[in-house]
């Protein structure tokens, strides 16, 4: 197993900046998620670290090598495809034996070693198969048996479970990070699903329009987005957001969000960079749907709203509520039922109230 | 349950197995009368009106082979003839020529469909234009260059009338024909297979072979086939650019219509056997010529 490092990447196609001046360190052994939407270059990323890219700028390491120029047959990896690219003239068998063959393994190493990557994913039943005769969850088992058998340095995985269905996808997510642990693998996973990245990822790595956003376990993620980008892309449901200005009243600085009655204390990392004049006037309140509650009763540090419509979930129900000019979901309990433009009263966990500039889209707190 | 039909339905359905049962005779009333000439004595072929129903005989396949001579004694062997060299020809130049084009065309497809080539439209348009002239119109200036020969020492050599030389041309003229049929199955292969091969540590020439190619295998038979084809029923630069040596079977057949009168009957033996090689070539490539017409058309 081997650690990979990325130095300042750039890659560009034609005029488009489909990676940014990347720079990630993956250390051995670790789960490392590559989040963002579609087209924010986290393919690219992951193809560059493979080499099927060759980056324009920036260094790939590899266990402390250099790899730009080294062709991916000789990086040691091994990548596991968004359509599984199971090679279709082959049974399941050749297509696990195919990178063993592609290096002359001998005839007693290629079936041992093809039988005990089976065994452990489940699939001997499967070995005289051809591709076109698996379900994609058999499919996706092969292509990871592909993958594993060389016992590559470094896993890469582009979507794997984006093609299953759902029920499925939970599964083989569990699946994924079991085996994973169980290998001691360094795996870079590429995803779109931040339920995926929170599941599964030791670290993820948060990337927009070619830069990465953030780095972090999947808690400091979730907890202390950097940006609004962040704060907006992880979580389900998503960080409300809502613009939002300073005012000095009393000489107490208050946040105040347009359009609304809603008043609250500024935190205070915000204040203190208001006393040094650093703070601009637009702001944005980012405040998650469990980090407030909807209460029938009126209550002194809270703000009267109106139901907009009610969520039912099973374990949950997410209420949405009319702030002024906003919708506000909030969490609550699943048996909580209200009339739509129901009066009710919202109230927050001031510790849990993030601030972000909204010019320059970073957290102040 | 069995399906209803409308009066519609069962109206336009037995009106086209109508028509495409007129069409198939139409199709197939040459190829009859072409397999009943060569079975005909030469009695039976010059009769007026023309007979359907005849003795029929296998002498005209018989003296392919030969020179004849036909007197009061009947017809006597005085020669071999040259058909069945020329068929031999027919052969080697098809095979050859098909191998080539196929081989060199998959290579270029594959280069065009996979990788940045600096004004690829325009490149694939000048292969494909190499095609738009009938051969009538460049066979002059092709006999021209072929007969520049080449003196070295006591070594005297010239592309005309040499396998080596209709090889050439079949060959050239094939290519441009193979690059973009072989195209169009390329790039209906994701590439993702062969990144996967070259992650699996082959080189991109090893993964071409062993991922690529097997899959692209519809297209390849479909291409041959084509190719075949069309250097096997060759006939104008054939005409023109041989005499004796490389001269290919249809210029042979149509030499027949000598000026001592026709033999009709070798004439149609010859053909028949001209059309077997193709026939059977073709038969045996049956499954991939289906599989390659509805290609790109099943999901993957």
């Amino acid at each position: 197993m081997a650690e990979v490092h990325l130095v300042n990447l750039v890659k560009r196609f034609g005029d488009l900046v489909a990676v940014n001046k990347v720079s990630l360190q993956i250390s051995d052994g670790e789960f490392f998620v590559l989040l963002g939407p579609s087209g924010c270059g986290k393919t690219t990323t992951l193809r560059c670290i493979a080499g099927l890219e060759v980056p324009d700028e920036g260094d790939v390491f590899i266990d402390g090598l250099r790899v730009n120029r080294l062709p991916p047959a000789d990086r040691d990896i091994a990548f596991v495809f968004q359509n599984y690219a199971l090679y279709p003239h082959l049974t399941v068998y050749d297509n696990i034996a195919f990178p063993l063959r592609a290096v002359r393994t001998p005839r007693d190493g290629v079936d041992r070693q093809v039988r005990e990557v089976a065994r452990i994913l489940h699939i001997e039943p499967l070995l005289h198969r051809k591709p076109h005769n698996l379900s994609s969850g058999e499919m996706q088992r092969v292509a990871l048996g592909r993958a594993m058998v060389r016992r590559p340095k470094v896993f890469l995985m582009d979507e794997p479970l984006s093609n299953l269905d759902a029920l499925l996808r939970v599964k083989m997510r569990a699946e994924l990070k079991r085996l994973q642990t169980d290998l001691k693998a360094t795996t870079v996973f590429v995803t779109h699903d931040q339920v995926e990245a929170m599941s599964m990822g030791d670290k993820i790595a948060v990337m927009d329009q070619g830069l990465i956003q953030q780095v972090g376990t999947p808690d400091e993620i979730y907890n202390r987005p950097a940006n609004l980008f962040v704060a907006s892309f992880v979580g389900s449901p998503a960080m409300n957001l809502v613009p939002c200005t300073l005012k000095e009243t009393d000489g107490q600085r208050r946040l105040t969000v347009h359009q609304s009655a809603w008043e609250l204390d500024a935190p205070e990392p915000v204040q203190a960079l208001a006393l040094q004049g650093k703070v601009n006037s637009k702001l944005v309140l980012g405040l998650r749907a469990e980090d407030m509650e909807v209460l029938t009763e009126p209550v002194s540090e809270g703000v009267p709203v109106e139901i907009y419509v009610v969520e039912p979930l099973g374990a949950e129900t997410i209420v949405n509520v009319k702030v002024g000019g906003h919708i506000v979901k909030v969490r609550a309990r699943p048996e909580f039922r209200a009339p739509i433009g129901a009066k009710v009263w919202l109230r927050w966990n001031q510790a849990k109230v993030h601030v972000f500039d909204a010019e320059t889209t970073k957290a102040l707190c | 349950m069995l399906p209803m039909f409308t009066v519609r339905e069962k109206v336009w359905h037995y009106g086209s197995v109508g028509i495409v049962s007129v069409l198939l005779v139409i199709y197939m009333v040459p190829l009859y009368w072409l397999l009943a000439t060569s079975l005909k004595s030469q009695h039976d072929i010059n009769a007026v009106p023309a007979k359907w129903v005849f003795r029929p005989t296998i002498a005209n396949y018989r003296y392919l082979p030969f020179t004849t001579v036909t007197d009061q004694r009947g017809i006597r062997i005085v020669g071999t003839s040259e058909y069945p060299w020329r068929f031999l020809n027919s052969i080697i130049i098809g095979a050859v020529s098909t191998f080539f084009a196929l081989a060199l065309g998959t290579l270029c497809a594959y280069a065009t469909s996979r990788f940045p080539v600096a004004a690829k439209d325009d490149l694939l348009f000048f292969i494909l234009s190499t095609r738009m002239l009938p051969p009538m119109v460049v066979v002059i200036p092709i006999f021209l260059m072929y007969s520049v020969s080449l003196k070295l020492g006591n070594f005297h050599w010239q592309l005309r009338d040499t396998h080596f030389g209709l090889t050439l041309l079949y060959t050239a003229f094939n290519v441009s024909f193979a690059v973009w049929l072989m195209k169009g199955y390329l790039d209906e292969i994701p590439k993702d297979y062969e990144e996967a091969a070259m992650l699996d540590r082959l080189s991109r020439f090893q993964a071409f072979l062993k991922v690529v190619l097997p899959q692209a295998m519809p297209g390849v038979a479909a291409t041959a086939v084509f190719c075949l084809i069309s250097a096997w029923n060759e006939f104008a630069f054939s005409l023109i650019l041989t005499e004796t040596k490389a001269a290919t079977a249809p210029r042979t057949i149509a030499s027949k219509l000598g000026s001592a009168g026709v033999d009709w009957g070798q004439i149609a033996a010859g053909a028949v056997l001209f059309l077997l090689p193709v026939a059977i070539f073709t038969f045996l490539m049956r499954h991939h010529l289906l599989r390659g017409a509805t290609f790109g058309t099943i999901k993957r």
